[in-house]
């Protein structure tokens, strides 16, 4: 049976996608802040679809030991999803760098220093897939919220180096672009119920990209367009919009 | 995030403010933080009970915890619905102990209600096959009570409508099955009187109830279909159902996609479906073996049937009375067949004996009506109050939008006792619906 690792498994998003994969069979590994948290989710996927579950503690951001920590899970994940993330207070973190340091590194630094263990891995290997759980908040900057967003764009660009890299290691590298989802993180916000996606939709899109080995995924098709305009406005224009 | 919410019945509707969590820790931070909030599981009573200005949906509070296949017993979190427990249990030879009509439903809805089945007289509500369960009461202690442990709490919550706290995690046993099929018996009675007997005639059956044509005057007066079933063993499947005894039925697609216009439910419409399913053409009594999905939850299969009722939504009467009044629902029919105001839909059901603090069932004949909102409805709903009040009946909070606050008080005997239980794990109403504040109940 293969394995699938999530990093961050306590968001909502992470709950769907490792229900996804154990229903079809995949034994899921479960690595989070808190791994008590995870128990349930662990009891939850044994029960529902009889595959084997384990609970690994993790912290994005204790850096030192990455290393550590993918070295002692019992077996090496054939996929690899980084899902944690954090959204923050773009009013606070721009008069507070405690907030501003949160979410550059739950977003970025701590995802590029868990994934450049793993890349190594299976580069090595020669096999393997990772799944990185961007945003479409990366694709532009803007004064709503840069700072996840410029932290999201440094993860974008890092996934694609990364598949670029790794391409000729058979090693597949997937960047998830999604637009709102339903989830914990967003529920003090009103969505627009068109282009927000519940974390089920969103788990079955990865799942089925992962076996057809796309490299970007936009998860609502609507928001590659919408995002592709807002990256055509010209800046002179953009600058003076309120987004 | 600010949501319009209604239940089943589409009335009434609120704008309210939901949260949903994922983990205990965060479900007691929100209980610690808050007033004046209810927990919401799927929707499925018909009225105000999981309404509220803030409401806590349990439906992301949605694991498995455990599965004794061996002795049969279910350990989840409470937001998971009936519908994800029966896809897990009856492959591995195991159902429901009891089921409501839908399986669309929370297992924490499933308690706060003590909902009941179509093997009430045999088996019991919800309440009787819990083992333990734990609630998150109004100090932000997670309390773990059961029939032995923390009664009062237990019975107090067991029908008590979301307003001790928020149930987290259910135990409760399961029961063994051979197949996933019911093998079924509908036996069509001429009237009233006909249908009573005949529940009596079959009361060993594990599972009964009865559709009532509710317009019908005279000698047909109450003619009705019953539907009595149990458990199919293997023996008892044809050859191709054999092969594969425990399969899960195929999931159902139809739905209805919006609101209809409420013209289309109205008298004439309600009369040509009934001549329809009581026609010349049903035979006196049917004999067959089928996938339990019909027999349970006839009406799932059409998803969003509710919406049939148009935009102005509609009311489930539900009403038991005691065993020995039997007049009183005559009574009832009558009022009804008289106004002319059917129901589309009309259950009839006899309950066992059950002794409890706040649920609905007592022993005795519980009818369900359906009618949609209009113009007088309601005055005509408190006339009929009177008439289950005046026969020692009361009505199923789960389904009530309207009754006043006299009623509930004066049909329900511990209700004070219950008030003053709800009180000292409740203090200074942190959970409150707007039925509650209707009801004046805390
Ligand atoms: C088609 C249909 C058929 C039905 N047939 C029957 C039947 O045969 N027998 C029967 O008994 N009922 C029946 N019902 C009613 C239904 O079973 C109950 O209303 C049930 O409680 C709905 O559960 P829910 O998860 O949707 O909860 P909701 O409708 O959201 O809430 C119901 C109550 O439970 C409380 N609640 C929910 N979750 C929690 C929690 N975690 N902690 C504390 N309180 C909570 C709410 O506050 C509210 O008071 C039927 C409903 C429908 C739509």
């Amino acid at each position: 049976m293969p394995t699938v690792l999530l990093l961050g498994a306590g968001s909502d998003m992470a709950v769907a996608i490792a229900r996804r994969f154990a229903a079809t069979q995949y034994n899921v590994q479960l690595a989070g802040r808190q791994p008590a948290a995870l128990q349930p989710l662990q009891q939850d996927l044994q029960v529902r679809y009889g595959i084997t579950a384990t609970v690994h503690a993790f912290d994005a951001t204790a850096y030192d030991t990455h290393a550590a920590f993918y070295a002692a899970l019992p077996v090496q994940p054939d996929i690899t999803v980084c899902a944690f993330g954090y959204l923050g207070d773009q009013e606070q973190a721009q008069e507070n760098w405690a907030e501003t340091a949160r979410i550059l590194d739950a977003n970025f630094t701590g995802a590029v220093s868990i994934l450049n263990v793993v890349a190594n891995a299976y580069e090595a290997g020669k096999a393997g897939t990772i799944v990185g759980i961007s945003s479409v908040a990366g694709e532009r900057g803007r004064q709503s919220n840069y700072i996840y967003g410029s932290a999201k764009a440094g993860f974008t660009a890092y996934l694609s180096g990364l598949r670029n890299r790794l391409f000729r290691s058979g090693v597949h590298v997937m960047s998830v672009l999604p637009g709102f989802v339903n989830t914990a993180m967003t529920q003090h916000l009103t969505l627009p119920p068109l282009l927000t996606a519940q974390p089920e939709l969103v788990a079955n899109a990865v799942f089925k990209a992962v076996q057809r080995k796309k490299n970007v995924l936009f998860v609502k098709w609507p928001w590659k367009y919408i995002m592709l305009i807002i990256k055509l406005i010209p800046e002179f224009i953009f600058k003076k919009l309120r987004l | 995030m600010q949501k319009r919410l209604a239940n089943w019945g589409n009335y009434p509707a609120i704008i309210s403010e939901e949260s949903a969590y994922t983990q205990e820790e965060q479900l007691r931070s929100f209980v610690v933080a808050h007033h004046g909030f209810i927990a919401r599981g799927n929707g499925r009573c018909y009225g105000d009970a999981s309404l509220g200005k803030h409401s806590l949906s349990m439906l992301k509070y949605d694991k498995i915890l455990s599965f004794d296949t061996v002795a049969g017993v279910l350990e989840t979190q409470a937001g998971v619905t009936l519908d994800q427990i029966l896809d897990i249990i009856v492959p591995k030879g195991w159902f429901l102990p009891v089921t409501p009509g839908t399986k669309f439903i929370t297992v924490g809805g499933a308690v706060a209600s003590d909902v009941h089945g179509k093997n009430h007289h045999m088996e019991g509500a919800f309440s009787g096959h819990i083992t333990e369960m734990d609630v998150i009461t109004g100090d932000g202690a997670t309390i773990t009570c059961s029939p032995s442990l923390h009664t009062d709490l237990y019975w107090a919550t067991c029908g008590g409508m979301g307003l001790t706290g928020v149930i987290t995690r259910v135990k409760f046993g399961l029961k063994k099955i051979e197949t996933a099929y019911i093998k079924q018996k509908q036996i069509k009675a001429r009237n009233l009187e006909e249908v009573i007997r005949l529940f009596d005639e079959y009361k060993h059956y594990t599972y009964s109830m009865a559709w009532i044509d509710c317009l019908q005057k005279g000698d047909s007066f109450g003619r009705s279909i019953l539907i009595v079933g149990e458990h199919a063993t293997k023996a008892e499947l044809n050859p191709k159902q054999g092969q594969a005894p425990l399969q899960l039925p195929a999931k159902p697609r139809l739905t209805v996609p919006f609101n209809l216009p409420s013209f289309i439910l109205n008298t004439f419409t309600v009369k040509a479906f009934n001549w329809l399913y009581y026609g010349k053409n049903f035979k006196k009594e049917i004999n067959n073996v089928v996938p339990y999905e019909p027999f349970f939850y006839p009406l799932d299969a059409i998803l969003h049937w509710n919406r049939g009722y148009g935009k102005a939504g509609f009311i489930q009467y539900q009403f038991v009375l005691p065993l020995e009044q039997k007049e009183g629902l005559v009574a009832i029919l009558r009022r009804i067949s008289e106004k002319g105001w059917g129901s589309f839909l009309a259950v009839l059901k006899v309950f066992g004996q059950q002794d409890s603090l706040i649920s609905f069932p007592m022993e005795g004949y519980t009818l369900a009506l359906d009618f949609p909102v209009r113009k007088g409805l309601f005055a005509f709903l408190d006339e009929l109050d009177e008439i289950v009040l005046q026969y020692g009946g009361r009505l199923y909070l789960s389904k009530d939008a309207r009754m006043k606050q006299e009623v509930f008080w004066k049909s329900y005997p511990n209700a004070r006792r219950f008030a003053e239980i709800v009180n000292t794990y409740n203090p200074g109403k942190r959970f409150e619906s707007l039925q509650s504040e209707r009801l004046h109940i805390i």
